[in-house]
Parts: structure tokens; C-alpha cells; sequence
């Protein structure tokens, strides 16, 4: 009964039963629409791992909402809603295609440029709703909610503008090659790359197949970084006192204000570090016209939820979340089931997410019986 | 000029109705407590409830009816996690919002052979009836049934949260639940209520979409207005008629983007720019007129019993 007990009230106990709630409403539904839900899951496992190429696009996948999702769990942990990652995201995009179409630096140079502007890019519509916020007074969830607009107009503004509209598509010029970030661009496609990559066949399968880039451990590091910056330091302990009890933060001295800002600066920067690891790392290093959201900042707001807000678990909860969207494809491909069963099913894991967070409560009563009963 | 500021009113009204039925859903969850992220979610589920049901039955009315019904029934897992379950409205809501969308296009995609739109499908009436007024400036006035609906609803709502009873409990609730629940009002059963009420009216916002404005439902229809609505509701201070103002707001900036980007105008500004116009403007007023705006107490937070 202990061990149960000490079990439950780990996060991520909780976290596994709400996935495992996922896959029970997900099958109930597809039995119900006349599908079957064994050769459907079957479909999207063998979506996932069937080939190293497949594993390779989730990571490619997972890395930018692994970013936005550290963007969100960030601002939760400072007492702030930033449902605003989808905007910062698009602001880092079209700031990286700004500087990377126009400059051409070599690579040691030209990655960390085109990759900063996308940074600063996310960074001022952050900046925006944080000052805002302690200025005004503003509540943080409209005025991102307004920048999600304002990035996705702005986005199909630097599209349409002559400096880099690609003639006869819908896009804008691709960045130079200088500013890529996937792993060994030029070897991998030349003749002596080739042939030393035809050795081994799972490699040459994720090498020339897969955009392998370097995104997803710049998000790891991240993560590291965000999880030492929030529990280990001076400016963490402020920022979470701050969204924990503003006015005690006040009377203890720590500048209210400046800490929102701040708050917000950084989880800008990091949703503008996602928008800019995308262009500088998969094809087609562009940004095209948008006709609604591409939902990486807002994936990132269930990446967050899943992961409890932990940074290191936005890392589980991104790759998760990419194995389910990019296998998901093979879903309709395979069983005829259609797509949108991913999306419920993510969704349903998020609802049990808020549900299994009374477990831990549950299994302390659980516990306490259980003391009762040896007394 | 005349025919133009005619024009842009009923252009306005036109597009601040599905926002005005999202809001007001989202002003009688959050008064009784219960924050409401998920207004996008049930606004879809409603937008294709309305269109399917209207294009089987051939009746809006019935597909308008259905949409409330539908964008309740969705709104009953986020009263059960939130009021029963005490779980955090926020991740309830998002997840609302992800079960919303889903539901919609895969029930689409079973009922219209795989395609996620509708065909077109039978509208609700203009309040003077179709063709009245017509070829005179005076047609731009003749709006959808739905703008009348919506302003009914705004005043009916304010009647019933600030002249009745029933509404000074449910604001109770939302400021101070333990002291409403001392005087022997149900918590529980006010914001069960409430939340409820909140999706069947986020329900109608979306039918007023697809069964007034764009006559089918396709995977944009509803696209961002539910968070819209949410914000209007923030700058709207949570009271009906701040949140029907709010929506006009946004609707009036929505309507000088199409009367301004039209040809005639003079005005070269880029499309894209101009399409930015009511977002921004969303942002001038709140610095210039609104200032903080300060929720329920008690929003947002589970009630327990026994707690202080």
C-alpha cells in the first residue's frame, strides 16, 4: 500500500495514466466509427519506429515544440500565461530569414547572426507583453493573443515584399546556405559522403533522408540551462517568488516589474530560438505564406501541460508529442482513420493531465490510511 | 460616404456576433469562477454542429439549436474536471480546445466521405427577410438574425447577473465561494450551470459563423476568434455589455480593413499591414482608455469544502 502509495504521488505517475486514458478514448472512438483500433495503433507505432528515418523526423519534429513548450512552462513557473509562444515562434522565423537571406557570412560567423535574430526577434514580442503588462498593467493573454496575429500578418507582410518574395511561389527566398545548422550539409551530399554513408545503412537512411540538424540539442541544453536558471540561481528564485505571491515578492524587496519583464523577455527568446533552429535547420529554409497558425507555439502550450511545467520533462513531453504527430500520418495512410484522432487523442491526454493531478492528493489520503492501519 | 459608413456598420455587427456569443459565454463561466480557455474548442464544435445538422435536416434553426446543445455537451467535461474534480481550469481549457477542432473534423471527414468542409448549407434569415431593401444603401443594414440574437442575449445576461438573484449568487460564487456556500448556495451546481450556459452560448457563436457568415464549415472557420472572445471578455472587465463593446471594437477594426482595402478607397496601404490594423488597435485602446482590468477573486481557483 506504501509503495502504491509513493508511486502515485510521483509526477509522472500521473503523466503515464493520462497518456495511457489517451490511447483507451482513442480506441473507444475508432471502434465506435467502425475502425480498428489495434491495426490503427499498430499503424502509428510503425509510423514512429518502423525506420530510422521515421525516428529522425520526430526529433526534427519534436525539437521546435520542445523550445516552445519550455517557453510556456517557463512563464507558468513565473505566474505567467504566455500563450503567445505561437507569435514569438513566427517572430523568430521572420527574423531569421531577414538576416539570413540578406547576409553571407562564413558559417562560423553567419549561424550565430541569423540564429541571434531570431532570438531577439521572439525576444521584443516577449519584451511587448511584458512591459505591458507592468506598465499598464495589461493582461498578458490579450496582448499575446494580439502578437500571434500582428507575427502571422507580419510574416506574410516579409513573404509578399518584393526584397524577398521567390518569384512564382508562395514563399520567401530560402536563407544562404551558409546559415545551415544540419549536421555535415555539404559532405553528406557530396560523392566521398555518399560512399562512406552507403556502409551503413541506417545512417545513410537518417543522413540523406532527414534534415539531422543540430536543433534538438541546442533544446536539450536549453532545458538544462532553463531548469538551472529557475532552481539554482539568485533570478530564478526571484522570478518563481514573484509569479508565487507577487505582493510578499514585493515586501521582500524584488522589483515586481522589472522581474515580469524580464519573465517574459526570456520566454520570448526562447520561442524565437525555436522559429529560428527551424529555418536555420529543415527544409525548405523559408517562411511561406500562412492562411491560419502552424500551431508550434501553441503545441508547445500542451507540451508544457504534459510535462507539468518541468523543463527536462518539456523534453519527454515534446518528443511525445512529435511521435504522435508525425505518426499519426500513417494513421489515415494505413487504416483510412482520419488524422484528426491524434489531435483528440492529445487532447484527451491533456484533459487527463488536469484529472490525474488530484492522484498525488489521493495517494497522500491512500497513505495515511495506510499509517493508520499499522498504529 | 453615406452608403459606405452603412456599409462599414453592417460589416461590424456582421463580424463581432460570433465573438459576442463566445465573450458572453466566457463572461458567465469566469463571473462564476470557472476560467474559460476553451471557448475556440466549443465555438468549432458548434460551427460544425450547426452546418451538418443544418445541411441533414435542411433547418439552420434546428442546426443552430444543435450547435448550443453540442457546444454544452463539450463544456460538460470542462464543468466535470473543473467543479468536480477541482482539476486547473487552464489545462482543461486547452485540452477543450484540442478535443474541440479534433472532434469536429473527424466527425466531418465520417459524415462528408473524407473532406473536411460541408457543402454549402441553408442560412438563418436577415432580420427583414431576404431580398428587402435591396440595390438601397439601406441593404447593408439588413444584417443576419443572429446580430439581433446576440444583442438580446447581451442584455438578457446583464439583467440576469446584476437584477436577479440568481445572478448576485452566481457573482457571489465567483468573488467569495466559501461565503456563498455558508449562506446555502451549491457551488458546485452555480458553476456547473454557468459553464454549461458557457458552452451553449460559445456553441451559438459558432453556428452564427457557419450558418450566417460563411454558409459552411471548413477547417478555418473557426479560426482564433474563441480567443478573441477571450480576450474581450478581459477588456470588456467581465461584464456583459464591456464584452459586447469590446467585440463591436474589434468588429469595427475588422470592417475598416475590408471597406479601407477595397478599391475605391485611395489608400495603398499593404494588405497584410492593413489586416494587422485590429489587433493593434486591440492594443492601442487597452494602453489609452482600459488600464488593469481585475478578474473575479475567486477565478480560476477550485473550490473546496472546508477551506479558508
Amino acid at each position: 500500500m506504501k509503495l502504491t502509495a509513493k508511486i502515485l504521488k510521483k509526477p509522472i505517475a500521473s503523466t503515464l495514466i493520462a497518456v495511457f486514458f489517451g490511447f483507451i478514448v482513442a480506441a473507444v472512438i475508432l471502434l465506435v466509427a467502425g475502425y480498428h483500433p489495434g491495426q490503427a495503433f499498430s499503424a502509428l507505432f510503425h509510423g514512429i519506429f518502423a525506420r530510422p528515418k521515421y525516428i529522425s523526423n520526430v526529433i526534427i519534429k519534436a525539437t521546435p515544440i520542445i523550445l516552445t513548450g519550455l517557453s510556456v512552462a517557463f512563464a507558468f513557473q513565473t505566474g505567467l500565461f504566455n500563450i503567445g509562444a505561437e507569435g514569438q515562434y513566427i517572430a523568430g522565423a521572420v527574423s531569421a530569414v531577414l538576416v539570413g537571406v540578406k547576409l553571407n557570412l562564413p558559417p562560423l560567423l553567419q549561424i550565430p547572426a541569423v540564429v541571434l535574430a531570431g532570438v531577439l526577434g521572439g525576444t521584443l514580442f516577449g519584451w511587448v507583453v511584458g512591459y505591458l503588462k507592468a506598465k499598464f498593467g495589461i493582461h498578458e493573454v490579450i496582448t499575446s493573443i494580439m502578437l500571434n496575429w500582428i507575427g502571422l500578418y507580419l510574416s506574410n507582410f516579409v513573404v509578399a515584399s518584393s526584397a524577398y518574395h521567390m518569384p512564382n511561389s508562395t514563399s520567401s527566398y530560402p536563407v544562404n546556405e551558409s546559415s545551415f545548422t544540419m549536421l555535415l550539409p555539404n559532405w553528406k551530399t557530396s560523392d566521398a559522403g555518399m560512399a562512406a554513408l552507403k556502409q551503413h545503412k541506417w545512417l545513410y537512411d537518417v543522413m540523406l533522408k532527414t534534415d539531422v540538424n543540430f536543433g534538438f540539442l541546442i533544446a536539450v541544453l536549453m532545458a538544462a540551462f532553463i531548469w538551472y536558471l529557475l532552481y539554482r540561481s539568485t533570478k530564478g528564485y526571484e522570478l518563481r517568488a514573484v509569479g508565487f505571491n507577487r505582493d510578499a515578492a514585493e515586501f521582500a524587496g524584488i522589483n515586481v516589474n522589472r522581474n515580469i519583464v524580464d519573465a517574459m523577455v526570456i520566454a520570448g527568446a526562447l520561442s524565437g530560438l525555436a522559429g529560428a533552429l527551424a529555418i536555420t535547420g529543415t527544409a525548405p529554409h523559408s517562411i511561406s505564406t500562412l492562411a491560419a497558425f502552424e500551431n508550434n507555439g501553441f503545441n508547445g502550450l500542451s507540451v508544457a501541460l504534459i510535462a507539468g511545467s518541468s523543463p527536462v520533462g518539456c523534453i519527454f513531453a515534446g518528443l511525445l508529442f512529435g511521435g504522435l504527430l508525425y505518426g499519426g500520418q500513417s494513421v489515415q495512410q494505413d487504416v483510412g482513420a482520419p488524422t484528426e484522432i491524434i489531435n483528440i487523442m492529445i487532447g484527451t491526454i491533456v484533459f487527463f493531465v488536469a484529472l490525474t493531478k488530484v492522484i498525488p492528493v489521493l495517494a497522500e489520503k491512500l497513505e495515511k490510511r495506510g499509517a493508520a492501519h499499522v498504529q | 460616404m453615406f452608403n459606405e459608413i452603412l456599409l462599414l456598420v453592417g460589416i461590424t455587427l456582421m463580424y463581432s456576433t460570433p465573438l459576442v456569443f463566445g465573450a458572453l459565454g466566457g463572461v458567465i463561466s469566469e463571473r462564476s469562477g470557472v476560467v474559460n480557455i476553451g471557448i475556440e474548442g466549443m465555438m468549432t464544435m458548434g460551427a460544425f454542429t450547426g452546418a451538418a445538422v443544418s445541411y441533414f435536416t435542411g433547418s439552420p434553426w434546428l442546426g443552430f439549436f444543435a450547435a448550443g446543445i453540442a457546444g454544452g455537451l463539450i463544456a460538460l467535461l470542462h464543468a466535470v474536471a473543473s467543479v468536480t474534480f477541482n482539476a486547473d481550469q487552464t489545462i482543461s481549457g486547452i485540452a477543450l480546445n484540442l478535443i474541440g477542432p479534433g472532434f469536429a473534423l473527424f466527425f466531418c471527414r465520417l459524415l462528408f466521405k473524407k473532406a473536411t468542409m460541408t457543402p454549402p448549407v441553408a442560412n438563418l434569415p436577415k432580420i427583414f427577410g431576404e431580398n428587402a431593401f435591396a440595390g438601397t444603401p439601406a441593404a447593408n443594414l439588413n444584417v443576419d438574425v443572429t446580430v439581433l440574437l446576440g444583442l438580446i442575449a447581451t442584455l438578457l445576461i446583464w439583467f440576469f447577473l446584476y437584477k436577479t438573484k440568481w445572478g448576485l449568487r452566481i457573482r457571489s460564487v465567483g468573488e467569495h465561494p466559501a461565503a456563498s456556500d455558508t449562506l446555502g448556495i451549491n457551488v458546485a451546481r452555480t458553476r456547473y450551470a454557468c459553464v454549461l450556459a458557457s458552452g451553449v452560448l460559445s456553441g451559438f457563436g459558432g453556428a452564427s459563423m457557419t450558418l450566417a457568415i460563411i454558409s459552411q464549415f471548413n477547417p478555418t472557420a473557426i479560426s482564433g476568434q474563441g480567443f478573441i472572445a477571450l480576450a474581450a471578455v478581459i477588456f470588456g472587465k467581465w461584464t456583459p455589455y464591456g464584452a459586447y463593446g469590446a467585440c463591436l471594437l474589434f468588429g469595427l477594426a475588422q470592417a475598416l480593413t475590408v471597406v479601407l482595402g477595397g478599391s475605391n478607397s485611395g489608400l495603398t496601404i499593404p494588405s497584410q499591414i492593413l489586416a494587422m490594423l485590429p489587433y493593434i488597435l486591440t492594443i492601442a485602446v487597452l494602453i489609452l482608455f482600459v488600464g488593469r482590468s481585475v478578474a473575479p477573486k475567486a477565478d480560476g481557483l477550485p473550490y473546496e469544502k472546508g477551506q479558508r
